[in-house]
Formats: structure tokens, C-alpha cells, sequence
């Protein structure tokens, strides 16, 4: 795949900047660590050349900036850069209405896989110093052992592994990458599958063991593109959920599963919970296995394909699928 | 806080017999808020009232618990003795004690915990209800028919007799429905047609009646009192204002062999055609799908031959938007199709027909001109067999018929029988039964001269099978009375299918917001007390829709659901429910995903200025509900993910409530 390179990006959003297209850049830069990026908005360009990166790192979805700075009040347009799995957010965003079209310019860019502090970590405990990648060589210097040269493919986080994302925005400009339809990977489920497999006791034992680490950091709703209420129940004394000391287990399997259900039918499968999550907790398998189930009972469905889109769970057709909604009650299955 | 006075109903011995409600009463009276409790033999009494009434004036209560029957029975009469006592009608919860308790319950120590457990949830309710106050609405005079059977025309003649305007919506070219595909009718056998034409050109010519043939419904929205109807009118390729009936287009027309519909295809008409001679409008309809101009544009004899100019082969489907204050169901029924029911061999020998076949064989106007004879060879049958209950009361094997019993088939075919041996006394005729259900009046007395004085022979007996041998079909069933098999040599085998909803009435029901139960049929607001309407507010039934039903039953209903209609046209206003949803613009976002499960399309979304905390101005799209148009499902509360939406009346902090005081 041709991938486009950091100078690229900083050159063209340096443009758009200066011809006034765009009042402001989301992007990129470096965080503690070299392999530690996190988003940003540029709105001049030194700041842009100096700190503006993309490499390998630049794992973070920048779709849900746009709520905070594409909407009725923002003055100039917001440029967002958006790699294949950011699209379906964006998608999903507009769909809720959760920000403006007409206060974004939206480039399309290729992506070839990115790491991800968690990733990169493990394939180096003793202490990181540095990393980069040439080609599809992942290079990590490190404090005691030199540097490591690692085949980048072979050790991708498992969301980018099982990628099978294709472009779903309509952009206003393309940078070495179009947009495409999904190509589901054979792998995506296969954690899903192992799940299914187990007992009902060992299956809640496995939740139960990944619910006792949460730490109810909420940083898994934070950066979730569909988990974009003005207030999150959680946070609403009124609803009987808000945020409660977690006394006991029941406390986080609540939030999670409430979570889980807010999101059934609206996750676009980004991975961004899993990703962030401090305590490790595979997150995104909930929502793939919501994802798997919606398919099997209402047709193949990727949420974030489209702008527009009805969820399958609030939306009703007489020639639904599912024999139970259906106006005739013929069961099609 | 409230103060909370809690009703413990008896009701005779429905309740006290299973559940102590005394010891409901005493376990209450310590819950917090509550300053009074009592319990009385009926509430729902005169005194029981006058008690309530009393109690809230002597304890200066600010909501009450009732522990009684189903909401659905008396909510409406303590609502009004809680207005009557001076407190808002909504400061009152009901405890379903009854059928959720009393009445599924057998041990009186559990279902009398169960009772109070019930209480506690209603206690903790009402503590966070808060004074509603019912909106007001006009009413649309007008009123909405839908289908054109002897059921529809009922009700719209009543309806316009009473000086509201009617519209009759017909999806066929003509109205009349099945009565007018009947020959004679029971028990008096005077001709359907004679009987029913009449009130087709009545309906015609009403001044209050406009009909919609060859039209369908294809959008319902609004509430009862202000429906607003989108209505899909088919193109006839013929101009109503136009065609004057003539018929020398249907006799014209070179394209012949277009399958008769209206005589279950037994004979043919040509491409354009009108269905009978009755047919009200008296207007001609081209087949699309046979007429060779509109196929291909070679032909155009109709339009040649019409002096009154009437033929337009452009038509487009004309829409057709309408108010009205209330619409009332006909939709009829149809007989089910023999498909499944192949050992009568209903698929293999033309000569096993319906009895809705054998209708338009003896009818003068049918394809015999009221001559029996065989499908097959036109030769008068000497041996006629009639099966009963085929695919009705069917609950061994459901899925191949139906459980309920088509109500109609005992009656008709004992008149087909008599008709048959009345004017073809050398034929033989056998009916086979399970049971004969003649209830009715001069019912029994009829069924009893078909056997007595006709000498029809009825056999107590299914039918096992029917083999065409030859010219003849071999009959094989058992005569259970006499404990023997029987061999019969039949030239001629009737059916009596069971009958069904029609097909389009599930659709409607869909647009109408209406229940309908397992077999299609609209399920009424109560099985006894309100049989001719629906639960949905302003949404009535007439006929054959609603269940099995012979015409003085599907007459009688059809008057029955105009009075309603008459009843709620007559109003200058109806009180709304003020149980809506309501959304909170602080927590919503915006995402729409209440408006994509709304029944009612009552949410709508407005851009809303907010004033943020550092004062600067915010603006943010939110959602609206109309008040009037919400029909208080809650479907909106349970898809909104940040819980803006909340339902009056049943606030998630009330449902929220109620749970955590059952679980306590």
C-alpha cells in the first residue's frame, strides 16, 4: 500500500491553513514517548511544523474532536485527517448529528497498521528509549538491549491484525488511499468465537476476572466516537447510575453492560476502548460479540457504512428480518 | 413529602379469598409517608369512594395507593374520586392485586407477600409522581372506512344517517365485498345480492358518503380525533366523472382471457371490464397487466369505441390526504387457500371446489348462470359431498389450519345442501362433520329442515381422502355414529375452508397502531364490554376483521362501531393524555435515535440556544415532542442512551423506584 508521510501531511494542512480552506488542524504529536502520540489541534503553522507527527504511533481516532471543534459556534473549518477505521466514526457522528459537515474539510489518508503504547510495550519490557519505522521494520531502541528490529505486520494490536475496515467517508480530498467498501478479515470474530465456546461458567468467570481489574477510570466511554451524550447517565445523579465507589464486582459489570447496550448497533468497532483501557480489559470483545449478534438477527450490518444509517435496534420495518418484528410474522431465517 | 393514604380492596372475594388484606393494610401502614391505609370489600363502590374521599379530607392525603384490580378496570374511577376529593388525578398509583396477584396465586401466605410487595412498589412511585394536567385537542369531523364489504358500507351508512362525512376506502374496483360474491343467505334465504344492492346504491348516492374504490391506505398518522390519512388511489385508466357504465368496452375489448377474479376464476373477462353488474361506482377498470395498449401501445379499442371519452391510458396513481377524527376497520376475510390439504385433492380434479366456488355456480349471475354443473365437464353432478371444518379447528396440527372455528360453514353449507336438493331433487348429497354449531336465531331450526325435510344426509365424520378415479372422485371417510368406513363415488366435492383475516390487515394494523392477536384478527379494547373497538384510541372495528362472524352478527357490529364513532364525532373536544414523553434539552444530544423508534413520528428536533457556564451563548440541536401527537409508548425513553427522554407519569426515577422497592 502506498502510505502517505508525515511531511506530506504538514505541507498540505500548512496550505489549507494559509489559504484560509481551514481555521484549524487536528493531528497529532508526541506525548511522554516517542511511541506515545496523542491528538492535537494546530491552529498556526509553527506550531504545526514543529510538532505535527504521524508515523506509526498515530493510533488515536481524531473523529470525536470534532464534536468540541466542528459545530454551529466554531468559526472557520476544522481539518480533520482520517484513516480508514476513523471513517466509520465519522460516519457515525454525522449521523447523530454530533457535529457540523459544513465546519469540516475531511482528508482521507492510508493506514498500514498502527502501534499502540500497549503493543509496543510488551515486545520490549526493559525500558524503551526510542522507536520508529522503516518500511514495514519496527525499530525500538532500548535501554539494555540495543536496538530491536521487529517485522511490523507480525506485531500489530489485534484490532489492526483484524482490520478489515475499507474508507467510509465521503472526503473532500484523498491522499493516497479512496473510498472503499469493508472487507470483513476471516480472524475478526475468532476472540468472539473462543468466547462462545466456553461454558456459562467459564465464561463469566472470564468477564468477572475483567471486570475486577476495572478501575472505573472512564476513560473507555471518554474516547468512545458513539459514547457522545451531553451527559453520560453515569454522570447524572437523576438516573440512579451515576457514578458510584465500586463497593462491589456488580458495580463495573453495570457500567460495562450499560455501556455495552448504549453502543449495541452504533459501535463502529474502532477498538479505541480496548486501546485505552489502563487495567488491559478486552472491552471490544463485548462489542464484537453485540456486533455478531445484531448480524445474525437482522443481516450483515456495519454501523458508521453510511451517513443516515438506522440502527437495527431503534429502527422499525415491516420487512424486518427478525420473524418476532416482522408485520407479517413470516419468519425468513 | 406526601402524604400517602393506601385503599386495600377485597373486591368480594376475587382478592381477599387469596391475599389477607388486612395484613396488606397493616404491613403499609408503617412504609414511609404513608399516614393512613384501609382496606374495604369495594373500592370501587359508591362508599368505597365516599371512604377515599373522606380519608383524604380527615388525613389531608396528597396521593393514594389503590390495591385493587387492573388499571384497566377502575384507574379512570379512582382518578376521578381523587378529583372529586380535591388531590390532581395523577397523584394516584394503582396496585394490580388482582389478575397480577390474586387471581395467579393459590397460597394465600405468598400471594398475600406478593400483595404488599406490590403496595411497597406503588408506594415508592407515588412518592415521585407529580400533578399532570390532560392537554386539550379539536376533533376532525369526518370519519374513515376501510374496506367496502357489507360490514364497511354498514358503518358509513350509519355514520352519514347521523350527518358526519364518511369516506370508504375499497381496495377492488367496486365495493361489496364477499356478500356480494353470496348467492342466497341464511336462514332466510332471500338473494344476497337483493339484499345488498341496495345499501351499495345507498352508500352511492349518500350526500355525506364519498367512496374510494380501487384505493388503498398507505399512511396513518396523528390521534384520535385528528387521524391524518394518506390514501393511494390505483389508476383505472378510466375517468370516474366520465365513464357512464355502459359497457361496450368490456364486450369490445379483444383481449378475452383475462381470469375473472370476482367469480374466483371460473370464467374469464377482458382486459378492461367492470366486476358485476351491481358494481357500485358502475365504472370500468383496465387490467395493466393484460391490456395489450397499456403492455406494449397496440390496441386502443376501448378508448375508440367509448363515446363518453372516458379511457385515459396515462392514469398515475393518485394520493389522497385527508383528516379525520376517527377511522374504523373492515377489512373482512378471505377463505384460506386448500394448498395445504392436498387428500381432498382440491389441486388435482377441478371438480373439488369451495363453497365460496360453489356460490358463484349457483348464482344466476356467476359462470353457470346458476346452472350446478361440474367444473370439469359441465355435466349436472348426481352425488355432491360436502366436508366440513377443512383447516378449521385445526389444533392438532396448527400450522396447517386454523385452531379457532370459522363460526359460518355449519350454516352455509346446510344452505347449500338444501339449495341443491331444493332444485336438483334426484342428487344425492352427503355433508361430513365434526360437530354441527347452529347457534342463532331460526339457526338450528334451518340446519334441521336440510336433514328432516330436504333428506341431506349428514355423516358425523371426517373425510380421509379424495381420489379422482375416472370421471368420478372417490370419497373414503368414516361415519363415526354408525362405526364404519364409507366409500362415496362423488361428482362433485365442496370444501368448507376455513376462514382468515385478509392478508392486508396486518399491514394496517401496523399503520394504525393496533393489536392484533396470534391469527391476524384486530384484537378489541375488551373482549366483552368493548368489542368494537380497538385498544388504540379512535381506531374502531366493524365485521369479519375482528372475528368469524355470518352478516346479521357482522351487521349488527358494523351499526355497534358507527354508534362509537357517532359518539366521539359528537364531541367539540377531547381531553389528551397528559403520560407523554417529554425530553430534557440540558441532557440530550441530539442523536436522534428517539425519533427512529417513534410510532407516532411525534418527535421532531429544534436548534436550542444554551447559556454555558462562562455565559457565552451554545447552540445545539435538541428534540421536541408533540404533546398532542405522543401516544405515551416510552418507546423514545428506552433508546435514548443519556436518559433526556422521560415518560410523565412513568419517569424512569419512578420505574427506577418501584424495582428498587420489589427488590428490597
Amino acid at each position: 500500500m502506498q502510505k502517505v508521510t508525515q511531511a506530506q501531511l504538514v505541507s498540505r494542512a500548512r496550505q489549507l491553513l494559509d489559504d484560509g480552506t481551514v481555521s484549524r488542524v487536528l493531528g497529532w504529536r508526541r506525548g511522554d514517548f516517542s511511541y506515545d502520540v496523542t491528538p492535537a489541534v494546530f491552529s498556526d503553522t509553527g506550531a504545526l511544523e514543529r510538532d505535527f507527527v504521524f508515523d506509526v504511533f498515530c493510533c488515536a481516532n481524531l473523529s470525536k474532536y470534532l464534536i468540541r471543534e466542528a459545530n454551529n459556534d466554531s468559526k472557520g473549518k476544522t481539518l480533520i485527517f482520517l484513516k480508514p477505521c476513523d471513517s466509520y466514526a465519522f460516519n457515525a457522528l454525522l449521523t447523530e448529528h454530533r457535529f457540523d459537515r459544513e465546519k469540516v474539510y475531511a482528508i482521507g489518508i492510508s493506514c498500514g497498521g498502527m502501534m499502540d503504547v500497549h503493543t509496543t510495550n510488551a515486545l520490549s519490557p526493559d525500558g524503551i528509549t526510542g522507536a520508529e519505522c522503516e518500511g514495514d521494520t519496527l525499530v525500538l531502541h532500548t535501554l539494555y538491549d540495543g536496538d530491536r528490529s521487529y517485522p511490523l505486520p507480525d506485531v500489530l494490536p489485534e484490532r489492526c491484525r483484524t482490520c478489515g475496515h475499507g474508507h467510509a467517508a465521503d472526503c473532500d480530498e484523498w491522499m493516497a488511499c479512496e473510498k472503499t467498501e469493508p472487507d470483513e478479515h476471516p480472524a475478526r470474530y475468532s476472540a468472539v468465537d473462543t468466547l462462545e465456546t466456553m461454558t456459562e461458567e467459564e465464561r463469566f468467570a472470564f468477564w468477572q476476572e475483567a471486570f475486577s481489574r476495572c478501575i472505573r477510570c472512564n476513560a473507555c466511554r471518554d474516547v468512545c466516537p458513539v459514547c457522545t451524550c451531553e451527559k453520560c447517565v453515569f454522570d447524572n445523579p437523576k438516573s440512579g447510575l451515576e457514578n458510584k465507589a465500586a463497593a462491589d464486582l456488580f458495580e463495573e459489570q453495570m457500567f460495562h453492560i450499560i455501556r455495552a447496550y448504549h453502543v449495541t448497533g452504533r459501535c463502529v468497532d474502532c477498538g479505541e476502548c480496548s486501546r485505552v483501557c489502563p487495567q488491559r480489559i478486552p472491552l471490544h470483545l463485548l462489542n464484537r460479540k453485540m456486533i455478531l449478534d445484531i448480524n445474525r438477527s437482522w443481516g450483515a450490518y456495519t454501523a458508521g457504512a453510511e451517513v443516515g444509517q438506522r440502527f437495527p435496534l431503534v429502527d422499525y420495518r415491516t420487512d424486518d428480518p427478525e420473524a418476532s418484528v416482522r408485520a407479517d410474522g413470516r419468519d425468513d431465517k | 413529602m406526601q402524604r400517602i393514604g393506601v385503599f386495600v380492596c377485597h373486591c368480594g372475594t376475587n382478592i381477599a379469598a387469596t391475599v389477607d388484606v388486612g395484613a396488606v393494610a397493616d404491613a403499609v401502614r408503617g412504609e414511609w409517608g404513608v399516614v393512613y391505609a384501609a382496606d374495604y370489600p369495594y373500592m370501587c363502590s359508591q362508599t368505597g369512594q365516599r371512604m377515599i374521599i373522606d380519608a383524604v379530607k380527615e388525613h389531608a392525603l396528597t396521593a393514594l395507593v389503590i390495591c385493587s384490580c387492573s388499571p384497566r378496570m377502575h384507574e379512570a374511577t379512582f382518578r376521578r374520586t381523587a378529583q372529586a376529593a380535591g388531590i390532581n388525578p395523577y397523584m394516584i398509583e394503582i396496585a394490580n392485586i388482582r389478575e397480577q396477584c390474586s387471581w395467579v396465586h393459590k397460597d394465600i401466605a405468598s400471594a398475600t407477600e406478593k400483595a404488599i410487595v406490590l403496595a411497597r412498589a406503588a408506594i415508592a412511585k407515588v412518592h415521585l409522581n407529580t400533578p399532570l394536567t390532560p392537554g386539550q385537542s379539536a376533533v376532525t369531523k369526518r370519519a374513515l372506512v376501510i374496506g367496502g364489504g357489507i360490514a364497511g358500507i354498514q358503518t358509513a351508512l350509519d355514520i352519514a344517517e347521523a350527518g358526519f362525512p364518511v369516506d370508504i376506502v375499497e381496495r377492488e374496483p367496486t365495493i361489496g365485498g364477499k356478500m356480494a360474491q353470496l348467492d342466497k343467505t341464511f336462514p332466510t334465504l332471500d338473494c344476497a345480492a337483493c339484499i345488498l344492492t341496495p345499501k351499495m346504491v345507498d352508500a352511492a348516492q349518500h350526500e355525506n358518503i364519498r367512496i374510494l374504490s380501487y384505493a388503498e391506505v398507505v399512511e396513518v398518522g396523528g390521534f384520535v380525533g385528528n387521524f391524518h390519512v394518506k390514501i393511494k388511489k390505483k389508476p383505472r385508466y378510466v375517468k370516474e366523472d366520465l365513464c357512464t357504465g355502459c359497457g361496450i368496452c368490456t364486450e369490445k375489448c379483444p383481449q378475452k382471457q383475462v381470469p375473472n377474479a370476482f367469480n374466483l376464476n371460473m370464467d374469464t373477462h377482458r382486459a378492461i371490464y367492470i366486476p358485476f353488474a351491481q358494481a357500485v361506482p358502475k365504472v370500468a377498470v383496465i387490467d395493466p397487466d393484460a391490456c395489450n395498449m397499456l403492455k406494449n401501445g397496440k390496441c386502443g379499442v376501448c378508448a375508440r369505441v367509448c363515446s363518453a371519452g372516458a379511457i385515459d391510458y396515462r392514469q398515475e396513481p393518485e394520493t389522497i390526504e385527508e383528516e379525520y377524527g376517527a377511522i374504523v376497520a373492515a377489512t373482512g376475510y378471505n377463505p384460506i387457500p386448500m394448498d395445504a390439504f392436498d387428500e381432498y385433492a382440491y389441486s388435482l380434479s377441478p371438480d373439488v371446489i369451495t363453497s365460496l366456488e360453489l356460490e358463484r355456480l349457483t348464482n344466476a349471475a356467476g359462470p353457470t348462470q346458476g346452472q350446478l354443473q361440474r367444473p370439469s365437464d359441465g355435466r349436472h353432478p348426481h352425488t355432491v359431498v360436502f366436508v366440513q371444518c377443512v383447516g378449521s379447528r385445526c389444533s392438532a396440527d396448527a400450522r396447517r389450519g386454523k385452531e379457532y372455528c370459522s363460526k359460518i360453514c355449519c350454516m352455509y353449507t346446510a344452505k347449500h345442501a338444501m339449495l341443491i336438493r331444493d332444485k336438483y331433487p334426484d342428487t344425492e348429497v352427503y355433508v361430513f362433520y365434526i360437530d354441527v354449531r347452529t347457534p342463532g336465531k331460526n339457526f338450528d331450526e334451518f340446519q334441521r329442515r336440510a336433514v328432516e325435510e330436504y333428506g341431506v344426509h349428514y355423516i358425523k365424520g371426517m373425510v380421509g381422502r379424495v381420489t379422482p378415479q375416472g370421471e368420478v372422485l372417490r370419497v373414503q371417510a368414516s361415519d363415526l355414529l354408525n362405526g364404519r368406513q364409507m366409500n362415496v363415488d362423488a361428482d362433485l366435492v365442496v370444501l368448507a375452508a376455513a376462514i382468515e383475516p385478509d392478508k392486508s390487515a396486518r399491514a394496517l394494523a401496523t399503520k394504525l397502531n393496533a393489536s392484533m392477536d396470534t391469527n391476524d384478527f384486530f384484537t378489541e379494547a375488551h373482549p366483552k364490554l368493548r368489542p368494537v373497538e380497538s385498544p388504540t384510541a379512535g381506531v374502531f372495528l366493524s365485521g369479519t376483521c375482528q372475528g368469524p362472524k355470518d352478516i346479521p352478527e357482522t351487521v349488527a357490529q358494523a351499526s355497534a362501531a358507527a354508534a362509537k364513532v357517532i359518539g366521539l364525532l359528537s364531541k367539540q373536544t377531547l381531553l389528551g393524555n397528559p403520560c407523554v414523553a417529554q425530553s430534557d434539552p440540558m441532557l440530550c444530544s441530539g442523536c436522534a435515535q428517539c425519533a427512529g423508534v417513534c410510532p407516532a413520528g411525534a418527535i421532531s428536533y429544534e436548534d436550542k440556544e444554551f447559556r454555558m457556564p462562562d455565559r457565552s451563548m451554545k447552540v445545539r440541536r435538541v428534540a421536541c415532542v408533540n404533546a398532542a401527537v405522543c401516544l405515551g409508548c416510552g418507546a423514545c425513553t428506552v433508546a435514548c442512551p443519556s436518559g433526556a427522554m422521560d415518560l410523565q407519569g412513568f419517569k424512569n426515577d419512578q420505574i427506577m423506584a418501584e424495582v428498587d422497592a420489589i427488590c428490597k
